[in-house]
């Protein structure tokens, strides 16, 4: 009997007496503690992995391409100060032929040394081997398009190099840190099965691309202290007389973009989410806390007279907070990792690394466990002060009747309030302490706005499909040539079978400049007016392309600091180091990348050749889809093919999958917030109350009349709450669509009524749930007990 | 027979010009308004008094719960009316006993568990079971208070307030919320303390009938003591008239 004090003993039965109200309080600290463990853990997961790899396949550091390169620029490019590593690669769009697939897939045909590892951008072998010398229709694949098509070493199949049909032998399955995310073109999300990336002997593709003794792709490792500003500069202008396009960085390397990306949201998670619930958990602790130590003032006016020590006495309350927060923290801590695991599968099937573990480093869990224990003691502070500051003498005397304010008095100045003397009650009651009035209606609303927050995904991501495959790109299709063609090309796209309308484009790739800002991009032209494909103004209407001038959509224009009217300096990357400036003569919308359009007429006075034209799209019967694929499998004047009928059913697949997951965990957190606010203060309001509300009954009101009271205050701050819940929850969805805005897509900003309404709805729901269950607790009031106690 | 002047055990309390006053916004209550007392060692004192005359205040001041607004208050001779309250707080664990009329017993723990409390913080307790035999409660001890009577809930109370073995129990109408017979049974147990202990007790009480089992009765009126007796026959609990 000696392991526990009496004051422990007194702790543990009030837990016990309390465990409704502290279970709730836990799930909301378990619920923080779950999301923190989950969004640090799968960031440092992700980050960690990422680095290990990188450097274990010397991933690039900047990277650039050019039409044809003598290799003897290599050793100037290795000479540029700060480069530590360059490798020249032939890299070049094929078009994919896989026996049992109707539609092509599109694929990067990449050189590796003949001999050796490449000095930059390794593979990383997961079966068989490298193609071995001498073997030249030997290829790597990527795992995931291996997995996809259920490819083992030995295996072939057939690709379009150059117009020619080549039956390829896989050698072995790799990895790439240039892949970890791969993404086709006109992807919008990865389709392992319709984008391969293929690796060759460097000597086969020379002579495939009749490429000997040049290269059309070069990547750097940097040393530790290099400016890669000026690297990239002086890599521009060795390659900008053999047709450069411009060199970047790791920073605009789609697939490390899109890690970056994932990694950018998981921060912004980790600040938002888990002080959220840090928040209301430790507005909870001191409700209930402030509440126990109300009931209990006679105690501890004892516990003083009788010699213990404020200390001893804060402690006491102190470790009822921890134990409360130590049952949150175990379930939120088990929950977390499960769930983390649950991610880092999730992450595998987007991700392409050799191995990606969710991490599950003691830190994180110190972490979480002293975050969870200060929020509480937070919460707890204020209530313990006020026991600490309790005179003894004082404790010892019935506290004062509270005081309340003569508002909604029915009798006052002859004006009768239509309420009850009930109703009236209540709302005195909800006067009476505001602030905790306030923070509960807080408290309430903040569920509505997470649920705001989370479902609003549904409406913008309805919305950018409707606006990107229905409005702008309507096309089922687009083709890309090997190399651009005059304007006759499209006569024979009309005619490939199935084909019922087309449209040209030219895309050039340019570098924009404004001051000392500046961007690589492709600018796209396109005829006048289009039907297929259209670019959106930022209303959505359809812009009919000016004979002259360049359009850019909103972020590259914010990127180079232009406004409608402005001159944009533009270089073509056709090594002819021509500059000239042009009128921005319009702002875009677009959700998906980096954009610039201009009519084809602008286009080719700019490059100074006219009527050529990169590619088309095209508008297929879909009865003769089929047949459009296997002509197009022929045809080797057409480099690569974008699906974009596809890609939206793909898209909305994966994007659905993924928001039907988190919405699953939102909903579920929304509730236990919901239940955790009102549950408890229902509880407490009750227990302050009990008295008033038995004698009411002794009074001869029916339960049904005794419970309104209560029900009527819940019900006042639940349903303020609602308005203040939508309005945080646009302000948390504007922030969210902020944050998750990258130069690779934009969430549009779109929350339609219904999803206020469903938030609401939710959350009145659990609402209800709760006041019922207390509602049962005042249908059982113990009269006489009550009565009986000294409050 | 005793006197005031010539005392024949030494004192435990020497209280001088004791002033207590209550500010509640404008109004000024003075609550004790030049108390001098004595009390001493192993005897047992009977404060008597209207409504409002002051007794709980002096009580909560020599026990340490309160300060004096002026005035002094020797406990052994050691001033206790500027000590700091840390030093409060170890007065009242090393040397003063509690009970209260309200009982105040933490609802969540038993008996035996009431009175562990203070032994566990004490110095030289005696064994919780102990007390509560000396107040006759030893068949209850695994009951909680709201299994208990009024009258046991005080006996518990008073078990806890002398199982640390206080050298002085104080004691704020312990009877007010009992009936005569419970009432009784509480004064016998409190009787049998002080004899038995030996610890100066002081008893509030709005019962003139208890003073005749006091060795001292303090009479208070206004803040003030308007008279002291010393009996020289002490009658017997049973024998009080309720
Ligand atoms: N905290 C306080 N604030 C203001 N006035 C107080 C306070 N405590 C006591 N008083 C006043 O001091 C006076 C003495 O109070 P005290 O409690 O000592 O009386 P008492 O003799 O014990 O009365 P009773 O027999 O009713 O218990 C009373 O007028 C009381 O109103
Ligand atoms: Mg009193």
């Amino acid at each position: 009997m000696k392991a526990f004090s009496m004051l422990d003993r007194k702790l543990i039965r009030d837990l016990a007496r309390l465990w409704a109200q502290s279970l709730a309080v836990a799930l909301v600290m378990a619920c923080g503690v779950m999301t923190l463990i989950l969004a640090l853990g799968a960031a440092r997961a992700l980050d960690d992995t990422r680095a290990a790899f990188y450097d274990r396949t010397r991933f690039g550091d900047v990277f650039a391409s050019a039409t044809r390169a003598p290799e003897s620029l290599k050793s100037q490019i290795a000479a540029i100060e700060g480069v530590s590593a360059v490798a020249t690669r032939i890299v070049n769009p094929v078009i994919i032929d896989i026996t049992g697939m109707a539609e092509p897939a599109t694929g990067m045909l990449i050189s590796i040394p003949d001999h050796g590892d490449p000095a930059v951008n390794r593979l990383y072998l997961r079966s068989g081997r490298l193609p071995e010398p001498g073997r030249d229709n030997e290829a790597t694949v990527i795992e995931a398009f291996a997995e996809a098509h259920g490819f083992r070493p030995g295996d072939r199949f057939d690709v379009l190099i150059n117009g020619r049909k080549r039956s390829l032998s896989i050698s072995g399955i790799v990895l790439s840190p240039e892949y970890v995310y791969a993404i086709g073109p006109g992807d919008m999300v990865p389709d392992q099965k319709r984008f391969g990336v293929i690796h060759m002997h460097r000597s086969v593709l020379e002579g495939a691309y009749d490429m000997n003794g040049a290269f059309n792709d070069v990547s750097l490792t940097l040393s530790r202290n290099a400016d890669q500003k000026d690297v990239i500069a002086w890599l521009d202008s060795i390659l900008e007389p053999h047709g450069g396009t411009g060199a970047y960085g790791r920073k605009d390397h789609m697939s490390d973009a899109f890690l970056d990306s994932e990694l950018t949201q998981l921060r912004a998670m980790t600040q938002v989410i888990p002080p959220i619930f840090l928040f209301i958990a430790a507005f909870l602790v001191n409700m209930i806390l402030s509440r126990l130590i109300a009931l209990e003032r006679e105690q501890i006016g004892l516990l003083k007279a009788v010699g213990y020590t404020n200390a001893t006495i804060a402690w006491h309350y102190a470790k009822l907070t921890l134990a409360i927060s130590l049952v949150g923290i175990t379930i939120g801590a088990i929950a977390g990792t499960r769930l983390g695991h649950g991610m880092a599968s999730l992450y595998g099937e987007f991700y392409s690394f050799p191995f990606l573990v969710f991490s599950q480093e003691p830190d994180l869990y110190v972490i979480s466990t002293l975050v969870t224990f200060a929020a509480a003691l937070i919460g707890a502070a204020n209530a313990i002060r006020g026991a600490v500051r309790l005179q003894p003498a004082v404790a010892m005397r019935p506290p004062a009747p509270t005081r309340y304010r003569n508002l909604f008095n029915a009798s006052a100045g002859g004006f009768r309030l239509p309420f009850s003397q009930l109703t009236v009650m209540a709302l005195r009651h909800l006067v009476r302490w505001p602030l905790r009035t306030a923070l509960t209606t807080l408290g309430t609303a903040l569920p509505v706005a997470l649920l705001i927050t989370s479902l609003f995904a549904f409406d913008s991501v309805e919305h950018m499909i409707d606006t990107i495959w229905f409005q702008a790109d309507r096309q089922d299709a687009t083709l890309t040539f090997a190399m651009d063609s005059s304007e006759d090309a499209i006569r024979e796209v009309s005619r490939l079978p199935g084909v019922m309308a087309a449209e040209p484009f030219r895309a050039a790739a340019a570098t924009l400049r404004n001051g000392h800002r500046s961007r690589n991009i492709q600018i796209i032209a396109s005829n006048p007016e289009t039907d297929v494909s259209r670019v959106l103004d930022r209303d959505f209407a359809a812009v009919t392309l000016p004979p002259a001038g360049i359009l850019l959509s909103e972020r590259l224009a914010g990127h180079l600091g232009l406004v409608t009217g402005d001159q944009v300096d533009i270089e073509l990357n056709d090594g002819q180091g021509r500059r000239v400036l042009v009128p921005l003569v319009g702002v875009t919308n677009s959700y998906v990348g980096l954009n610039a359009h201009m009519s084809r007429e602008a286009l080719d006075r700019l490059s100074g050749q006219g009527g050529l034209i990169s590619g088309a799209r095209v508008i297929v019967d879909e009865s003769r889809l089929d047949d459009l694929y296997a002509e197009v499998k022929q045809t080797p004047a057409i480099a690569s093919v974008a699906l974009q009928g596809i890609s939206r059913q793909r898209f909305r697949a994966v994007i659905e999958e993924n928001i039907g997951i988190s919405i699953t965990i939102y909903v579920t957190l929304a509730v236990i917030i919901t239940f955790g606010v009102i549950y408890n203060s229902a509880r407490i309001q009750l227990s302050e109350r009990a008295r008033e509300l038995a004698s009411l009954r002794v009074f001869g009101f029916t339960s049904g009349e005794v419970s309104s009271v209560l029900l009527t205050e819940l019900g006042v701050m639940v349903l303020l709450a609602q308005p203040l819940g939508w309005l945080i929850g646009h302000s948390f969805s504007v922030l969210v669509a902020r944050g998750f805005e990258t130069d690779l897509f934009r969430i549009p900003l779109i929350i339609n009524p219904s999803t206020y309404a469903v938030s609401s709805l939710i959350v009145l729901g659990g609402a209800l749930v709760s006041a019922l269950i207390v509602r049962r607790r005042i249908d059982r009031l113990d009269l006489i007990r009550v009565l009986k106690t000294r409050d | 027979m005793r006197s005031d002047t010539a005392p024949s055990r030494p004192a435990i309390f020497d209280v001088t010009g004791l002033t207590k006053i209550y500010r509640t916004g404008e109004v000024e209550v003075r609550a004790l308004n030049g108390v001098d007392l004595r009390l001493e060692q192993g005897e047992m004192a009977v404060l008597l008094g209207p409504s409002g005359s002051g007794k709980s205040t002096l009580l909560n001041i020599i026990g340490g719960l309160d300060r004096p607004t002026s005035g002094s208050v020797k406990f052994k001779g050691e001033e206790l009316a500027g000590a700091s309250d840390r030093d409060l707080t170890l007065y009242r664990r090393n040397h003063v006993g509690f009970v209260f009329q309200f009982y105040n017993l933490i609802p969540s723990l038993t008996a035996w568990e009431n009175v562990a409390l203070v032994t566990e913080v004490a110095t030289h307790p005696m064994p919780p079971a102990d007390a509560l035999a000396l107040v006759g409660l030893e068949s209850r001890m695994d009951h909680f208070p709201a299994q208990l009577s009024g009258g046991e809930q005080q006996r518990v109370a008073i078990a806890r307030a002398i199982a640390k073995r206080p050298e002085v129990l104080l004691c704020d109408e312990p009877t007010g919320a009992l009936d005569s017979a419970t009432g009784i049974i509480v004064l016998e147990a409190l009787a049998r303390v002080n004899e038995e202990t030996g610890a100066t007790t002081a008893i509030i009480t709005h019962n003139a009938g208890i003073r005749k089992i006091a060795h001292r009765v303090y009479s208070f009126l206004d803040g003030q003591i308007a008279s002291c007796e010393l009996n020289e026959e002490r009658i017997k609990p049973s024998e009080v008239s309720w």
